[in-house]
């Protein structure tokens, strides 16, 4: 089978720089939310909220990027569901890319504590301090990076499918090195 | 508060036999003043508030250097402006409310610094220690009111606030801004 173009380098090193951020995010996330006050936790807040920021203005890029550099294109035999479906998902994904980060900005708002980039750079509140807004905007970032996690490991496994079981290029062309034998 | 009492009684028997005539303004209206404070953790500045406080307060506007001003904290009424640091705060590291339940601050000296600007140097003692302080104010009349505004800025490992891991200034920084607005209607 002819091997398909690969991504552009630049789009190889957002996908997994926001790959490795993202997953170091998430599990941030779930590691600090439920430990007891200390520097400790202040200061991975701090960068969990950095972190949601450098995610959120890559992803932008990323988008722009794509925008002037169309991806390869799927492989010609995959069936049609296959094809709408993997569509469907990275449009979902490059999505929660910037909702997510969003809630979490707004959520800090809400709850009192602005959001101030690598310590240096405050962003603006949107909403003031309101302690039933600051809840739910909790509630909607977690159960929205609970379906983040779903679709991502949907991503991972389609990949692993394409690579593993139809042996074709798909994963292959997105990695930062050709492995041998491509 | 005995002693808190003993302070305005004296105040309001040196009013009434010094200056009866002058307007001097003492009688404070609790829920229109507040006293705040900044706090800054990681770079980012978080707004608290005591919401329980007493003032005892003697300020006639044409003779400033008389004036004097008590404030007591009562420290379990923080809000520290982050939920789940108010648990944190009035425990043994930070304010250990329950050995000392109250802040206060004690004027004396004040200085006109001309306009409506005032110098109030007196002794702040949290946590049983206690520390000069010098802080600007401001007075201005309004609606036959007093307004009092003025802030400075404590170090808080000064008075012991935040102990062992807590002492990291990295994180919590060391300064502490506190504003206070006092609203005081003149004594009958």
């Amino acid at each position: 089978m002819e091997p398909q173009p690969r991504y552009t380098g630049t789009a190889i090193a957002l996908h997994w720089l926001l790959a490795i951020l993202i997953a170091g995010s998430f599990g941030l996330g779930l590691y600090m939310h439920d430990l007891p006050l200390s520097p400790w936790k202040l200061k991975l807040y701090s960068w969990h909220k950095w972190a949601g920021v450098t995610i959120f203005l890559l992803a932008v890029a990323r988008l722009a990027w794509r925008a002037g550099h169309r991806p390869p294109p799927l492989p010609a035999g995959m069936p049609r569901w296959q094809q709408v479906a993997a569509d469907a998902v990275h449009h979902v994904l490059y999505l929660l890319m910037l909702v997510v980060p969003l809630t979490g900005w707004l959520m800090s708002s809400a709850e009192g504590v602005q959001t101030v980039w690598f310590g240096v750079l405050p962003l603006p509140d949107l909403v003031g301090k309101n302690e039933a807004l600051g809840d739910l905007l909790q509630a909607v970032h977690k159960y929205l990076n609970f379906g983040f996690a779903a679709l991502v490991a949907i991503h991972v496994a389609a990949a692993l499918k394409h690579h593993l079981v139809d042996r074709n290029d798909v994963l292959v062309r997105m990695l930062p090195f050709r492995p041998r034998g491509h | 508060m005995p002693a808190f009492r003993a302070v305005f009684a004296a105040l309001l028997a040196a009013t009434a036999f010094t200056h009866a005539q002058a307007v001097e303004f003492g009688q404070v209206l609790a829920d229109r003043s507040s006293l705040g404070f900044v706090s800054r953790q990681m770079g980012v500045p978080v707004n608290g508030s005591f919401r329980k406080f007493a003032v005892a307060l003697a300020f006639d506007p044409a003779r400033p250097a008389q004036a004097s001003a008590r404030i007591d904290v009562d420290l379990a009424s923080i809000d520290t402006g982050l939920k789940e640091a108010n648990d944190e705060v009035v425990g043994k590291a930070w304010f250990d409310v329950k050995n000392f339940p109250t802040a206060s601050f004690v004027s004396t000296a004040v200085r006109p610094l001309g306009s409506d600007r005032y110098e109030v140097a007196g002794k702040l003692t949290i946590k049983g220690r206690t520390q000069d302080l010098v802080a600007p104010a401001t007075f201005r009349q309004e609606g036959g009111n007093g307004v009092f505004d003025g802030s400075f800025t404590l170090k808080r490992l000064d008075f012991a606030l935040g102990e062992g891991i807590w002492s990291d200034i990295g994180t919590v920084a060391n300064e502490v801004q506190v504003r206070f607005h006092i609203v005081a209607a003149p004594r009958k």
